[in-house]
């Protein structure tokens, strides 16, 4: 029998420090939708989506009352749309399917207008990237991502040039919402097939025809525990609250994606052991490296708590998870976290040691708001930055930027609800436009002597 | 794990009178048979846990009826699977 103090303990957790999960994202294989005929080929993936995620919403939403925990976002995952338009050449014709699909299920973001183009592209990957600033600027609901590089494959610097034109055109096509449409674009290197988290959920090439993915969340959770227990303890202490912190959230995300699972009849994928932020006070990832005892995040050692933190979240996730995967890494969002909000908007973190950060954590720099006049070559070559980053350390990276039409440095950018604001942060202004310009491949790292 | 029917009901709240008597009262109207109860007065602030055995209950009207109460008293009322907690607390 549970006792009492347990059951005040998770009671606290969800009434005061903010438990939830983050997310049930249902991955759906598109595969049998292909058809060369546009109009086929929308009707196929509308019904196909709509029918099999017909309950998913109302099932979320039955988990959320009976086990009285908010489940955050019930969202879709489907097939790389770049896969499911070759035969068409009209990759467009599948963002307007998934989004009135998504509409029609209730989700609120459905993801996987996706191409994986790490060694090369198919004309079909070329449309998609072309297509990216129509495609996010037409539709609500959408997201799309793109993987640019891996550990087996290098970097493909042609796909990486035209993201970063992408993210520019995606910029000026949105630029009435403050370019929010980049929001709802991620750049990869490594991408995993089973994210459930957007903007970059995708159901990968290589998973079954529909499954179940949950996404944790809980920093207010780690927060709190290391406040209580490891107050100015040696790191020991911290490391072994944190993972008893983490495996009691995780084994709720455990809980709930084996209950959706077995009531909408789709099998069980993964649990993502991520500790997402939100923009609420009590929320944030940044807080808890604050806790460590740095001044502001961003300080010297904030990539030694950030390693320590998401190490020992891992650890303690593993246990509580028959099957774990997705990113499964502590989030750095800039504009969706109060505490790295803060610390850009007092200058103490910058996207140098951002990126730094991104060495240890998952999952790269996302959410970040740079000047509107910062050149489509910078944004690549940040892009190309970070790809080497994760190509090199055989761990997933990502870039989500935001380059504010008519926003500079001291401007800040509001997006709104979980996406929060993003306070415009300082890019190099020399240029690297003669490197992004020569195209081709970075090829693959040895993965050996490694040093 | 072992599939459970059983809810966790807890209420925290400022002391009244006749608290026990008016949750009694809802669980009893929605065939919620009381298991156990748990219950303390710290510095005049009520405390209760309830395990209820639900497998006649049909959750959904017996949490609205529950939020109904919650706001008619000035409690904090909660109804919660008991899965949740064996999942957070027991290996």
């Amino acid at each position: 029998m549970i006792n009492t103090s347990e059951i005040l303990q998770t009671v606290r957790m969800i009434s005061e420090e903010k438990l939830d999960v983050r997310t049930i994202t249902m991955g759906i294989s598109l595969y049998e939708c292909a058809h060369p005929d546009k109009k086929e080929l929308y009707t196929r993936i509308y019904d196909r989506i709509t029918r099999q995620a017909a309950n998913l919403v109302r099932t979320g939403e039955e988990l959320e009352r009976e086990f009285g925990i908010p489940i955050v976002n019930k969202r879709i995952s489907v097939t790389p749309a770049s896969l499911v338009a070759a035969a068409c050449g009209d990759p467009v014709v599948v963002a307007r399917a998934m989004d009135a699909a998504a509409k029609e299920t209730g989700v609120n973001y459905i993801g996987g207008y996706t191409a994986l183009v790490q060694k090369g592209m198919t004309p079909s990957d070329r449309a998609l990237i072309a297509s990216l600033p129509e495609a996010l600027s037409t539709t609500e609901r959408v997201c799309s991502s793109v993987n640019v590089a891996s550990t087996r494959a290098g970097i493909d610097m042609d796909a990486v040039r035209l993201c970063g034109q992408a993210v520019k055109d995606i910029a000026e096509a949105t630029k009435e919402q403050d370019a929010a449409g980049c929001m709802k674009l991620v750049v990869f290197a490594n991408a995993v097939e089973d994210n459930p988290f957007m903007a970059g959920a995708f159901h990968g090439p290589g998973e079954g025809d529909c499954c179940i993915n949950v996404g944790i969340s809980g920093p207010g959770v780690v927060k709190h525990a290391l406040e209580t227990e490891a107050k100015g303890q040696p790191f020991d202490v911290v490391a072994e609250t944190i993972k008893k912190t983490a495996f009691k959230i995780t084994r709720v995300g455990q809980l709930i994606a084996k209950e959706a699972s077995q009531r909408l009849g789709v099998p069980f994928g993964i649990v993502d052991l991520s500790l997402a932020p939100t923009p609420a006070m009590g929320d944030s990832v940044a807080h808890i490296l604050e806790e460590m005892g740095l001044e502001a995040c961003g300080c010297h050692g904030t990539t030694a708590a950030l390693a320590l933190l998401n190490d020992a979240v891992k650890k303690g996730g593993v246990m509580a998870s028959s099957h774990v995967g997705g990113l499964s890494g502590a989030f750095i969002p800039v504009s969706e976290d109060i505490g790295m909000i803060n610390a850009a908007r007092s200058g103490a973190l910058s996207l140098e040691k951002l990126e730094a950060m991104t060495c240890v954590c998952s999952v790269g720099l996302d959410m970040i708001a740079v000047p509107g006049d910062t050149p489509a070559s910078t944004i690549a070559a940040i892009i190309a930055d970070e790809a080497a980053i994760g190509m090199v350390n055989s761990k997933t990276t990502a870039v989500r930027i935001i380059p504010a039409p008519g926003k500079t440095i001291g401007d800040e950018v509001e997006f709104g609800g979980l996406f929060g604001r993003a306070p415009i942060m300082r890019v190099s202004p020399y240029s690297a436009e003669q490197f992004i310009a020569r195209g081709g491949r970075i090829p693959a790292p040895l993965q050996s002597l490694k040093n | 794990m072992e599939k459970k029917n059983t809810a966790v009901v807890t209420v925290v709240g400022v002391d009244t009178c006749g608290i026990i008597a008016r949750v009694s009262d809802v669980l009893w109207k929605h065939d919620a048979n009381i298991l156990d109860i748990s219950q303390t007065v710290l510095s005049g602030m009520f405390n209760m846990i309830m395990i209820v055995d639900i497998s006649l209950t049909r959750f959904a009207q017996l949490e609205d009826a529950m939020a109904v109460l919650s706001v008619e008293l000035g409690l904090q009322i909660r109804v919660q699977r008991s899965e949740i907690f064996d999942a957070m607390h027991r290996i």
